[in-house]
């Protein structure tokens, strides 16, 4: 018996690299005068000093599915808190996962999408991913975790921008934006965030999936850079190249890619399309997202993935006026790009 | 047909107008007889004690969640997320028999005829034997589950990836029973000769002890959270489907090769499981509240409580086969006397 989608606990995923300034994060979400009750699960051998009651120390087992898909993977420790913790139900009203800084956040997320019994109780609220403005830009290069969690963020907090000039902070932000403009962004110092900016997201949502575009922080200098970025530049290059003011870098392995189409799609060949690439590359596919038009369907349909995972529902009607516009997003590793589109394309009733 | 309605079902016989309501006032986790007093596990702190009047009495345990808990008869063993491994007698009596020195959460609890007890938090697995000797073991990763063989002082370690039969007395290095995944509850059958895990995906693995050959026993739509050994241990009851899932031991194959008895079909999931002690019959509990009382010989059922509420998560016989108490995730309990 499931409860519905309200009623269920939100848990909120905290990641981010070593030193970025995640502890200081949870502290700040802790200590705020809320009225509520957090369940705090960490890693037992990170960062100490967390001030709260209901605290749990996590061992971040990954274990595979016995189900022969090896992108598969769960937090078997976390299967087991989520099942204790269910017997304090009313004793907290929401839950915080902190990982490691070296940690991969696809385990944690596919447990709450494998996993019948802690879906019963508990749903993904959101990953938020705390940055080090001063040092993001080196482990980018050289810590493919930090990628990791860049790429898979719905929230990034860009925090210790009181360490690094306007023109790194540019640059550091269109780094992050190379990888995943689709985050929303904020910069802090000391994680200096509205607690409503990292909390209650409903980022896994289906029914908050409105509107899916990318996120282009204005570059300060009083103009408005409107860039439309449905398209991928297919070269690699690590250099920024500037378009009025706003640098864009092209991340060498990490990308997004978007797709759209205003004219429908045909459900019996996009569903068994979507459902064949995450089969054969959902390694690949970190996130996934989209909104779609189908043919002679009243209704818009939204669905989003991990990896080889997804879900999707009718969402609401198409209002009067509304374009009846299908937009897709993948968020991945060397994602085959053209492969991509020409499945997208295929799906495109003529 | 959206309800089940066993009501309007004449060829079941009905026990409902028997069974003593008990006002535990919480939901029970699982249920366990010291004696002829039924014991209710909260999920949160208490115990509540019933005794054959029906009074009740609370009894705190823990100073937090009710983690796991088992029972020889005798005593109650429990741990909880405070860290502790609480002994609880027929008298009401508390007992704390070991506090985890970082105060990490008690996953499980095994308790052994001779009085030994085993217990885990993490990847640590303790036993302390009846004459109060301790030792631990740690296993590869966290302990899914714990059991002790009948015979011996010998310990199944479930966890990710197999399960290790532990000697805790002995010099020998532990055996590994190696199968792919995770492992999250373990037991013997009473003969000895068999091991059986319920997994973390919908099935069970098992190995004969024999010779360590593998037997697969899988199909469920969801995941099994109960097992029972039937009379003699001629077949282990299981939930996780529709119906009760009995898989037969009886010969030296054990089930291998063979299709399980599918008994007691309903439209909702069987929660819980728990197999008479002295005859073939067993009662099941369900997703919808509904409990069964099932003959295994052909199925024959026997109506203890109709659907319409939260799952049942506990059931249990008194040692003689003379009571069955039962408990709801909603907080409702019950007895019946036979």
């Amino acid at each position: 018996m499931s409860e519905p989608s309200s009623q269920k606990i939100p848990v909120t995923v905290l990641t981010g690299y070593l030193g970025a300034g995640k502890t200081t994060l949870l502290n700040r979400i802790l200590s705020e005068n809320h009225g509520k009750k957090y369940a705090v699960i960490v890693n037992e051998f990170g960062e100490i000093g967390i001030d709260n009651d209901l605290i749990i120390g996590a061992d971040e087992e990954v274990f595979e599915m016995n189900n022969g898909c090896i992108c598969c993977t769960v937090r078997g420790d976390l299967v087991r808190i989520m099942e204790g913790l269910m017997k304090r139900k009313g004793k907290f009203d929401a839950i915080i996962v902190e990982t490691t800084g070296l940690a991969d956040p696809a385990p944690v997320a596919q447990t709450f999408f494998v996993d019948e019994d802690v879906q019963k109780n508990a749903r993904l609220d959101a990953v938020v991913t705390v940055a080090d403005a001063k040092w993001l830009s080196d482990r980018l290069k050289d810590a493919p975790e930090a990628k990791n969690q860049i790429a898979f963020a719905d929230v990034i907090v860009l925090n210790k921008t009181d360490l690094v000039s306007k023109a790194e902070l540019a640059e550091v932000e269109a780094r992050i934006r190379g990888i995943n403009p689709y985050a929303k962004l904020h910069r802090t110092e000391r994680c200096k965030v509205a607690l409503a900016d990292v909390l209650e997201r409903g980022a896994f949502d289906l029914d908050r999936i409105l509107e899916i575009e990318p996120e282009f922080l204005d570059a300060g200098d009083g103009h408005d850079h409107h860039h439309d970025h449905g398209h991928h530049h297919g070269h690699d290059h690590d250099h920024g190249h500037s378009h009025g003011g706003l640098k864009h870098y092209h991340d060498e392995d990490m990308q997004s890619l978007s797709l759209r189409s205003d004219k429908p799609l045909d459900p019996t060949k996009f569903m068994p399309w979507l459902q064949n690439l995450v089969a054969t590359e959902g390694q690949k596919i970190l996130r996934s997202k989209g909104i779609l038009a189908f043919t002679d369907d009243d209704d818009r349909y939204v669905f989003q993935g991990v990896h080889m995972m997804l879900e999707g529902d009718h969402q609401r009607k198409w209002k009067d006026g509304e374009a009846r516009e299908s937009r897709v997003v993948f968020i991945g590793r060397e994602l085959p790009e053209q492969m991509i589109r020409d499945g997208f394309e295929s799906c495109i009733t003529t | 047909m959206k309800e089940f309605d066993p009501g309007d079902t004449p060829s079941i016989a009905s026990l409902t107008d028997q069974v003593r309501k008990l006002a535990v006032g919480m939901p029970a986790t699982s249920v366990h007889f010291l004696g002829d007093t039924a014991v209710f596990i909260g999920a949160e702190e208490t115990a509540a004690m019933v005794n054959e009047a029906g009074e009740i009495s609370t009894v705190t345990v823990h100073g937090g969640a009710v983690l796991c808990a088992a029972s020889d008869g005798k005593r109650i063993v429990s741990g909880g997320d405070d860290g502790k491994v609480v002994a609880l007698d027929a008298k009401g009596e508390v007992a704390v028999l070991a506090t985890d020195a970082k105060r990490r959460w008690i996953d499980n609890v095994a308790l052994h005829p001779d009085g030994a007890v085993a217990w885990s938090a993490g990847k640590t697995a303790f036993v302390r034997s009846g004459r109060g000797e301790e030792k631990s073991f740690d296993a590869p990763s966290t302990v899914g589950g714990l059991a002790f063989a009948p015979k011996g002082l010998r310990v199944a370690v479930a966890h990710y990836n197999g399960v290790t039969l532990w000697f805790p007395n002995m010099a020998a290095k532990p055996e590994f029973l190696e199968w792919a995944g995770s492992h999250l509850a373990v037991t013997f059958s009473p003969d000895n000769k068999f091991l059986v895990t319920g997994m973390h995906e919908p099935s069970l693995h098992g190995w004969r002890l024999a010779d360590n050959r593998h037997m697969r026993m899988s199909g469920y739509p969801g995941r099994v959270r109960s097992m029972s050994w039937s009379v003699g241990g001629k077949g282990l009851a299981t939930s996780g489907a529709d119906t009760v899932i009995i898989w037969p031991f009886t010969s030296k194959d054990g089930p291998m090769g063979k299709e399980p008895a599918m008994l007691a079909p309903l439209q909702a999931r069987v929660s819980v499981v728990a197999c008479h002690p002295k005859q073939d019959i067993m009662a099941a509990g369900y997703s919808d509240g509904t409990i069964l009382i099932v003959r295994l010989e052909d199925g024959a059922e026997i109506l203890v409580r109709r659907n319409g509420s939260e799952p049942v998560s506990a059931l249990a016989w008194n040692a003689k086969g003379t009571l069955l108490a039962f408990g709801t995730e909603d907080g409702d309990a019950g007895l019946l006397e036979f």
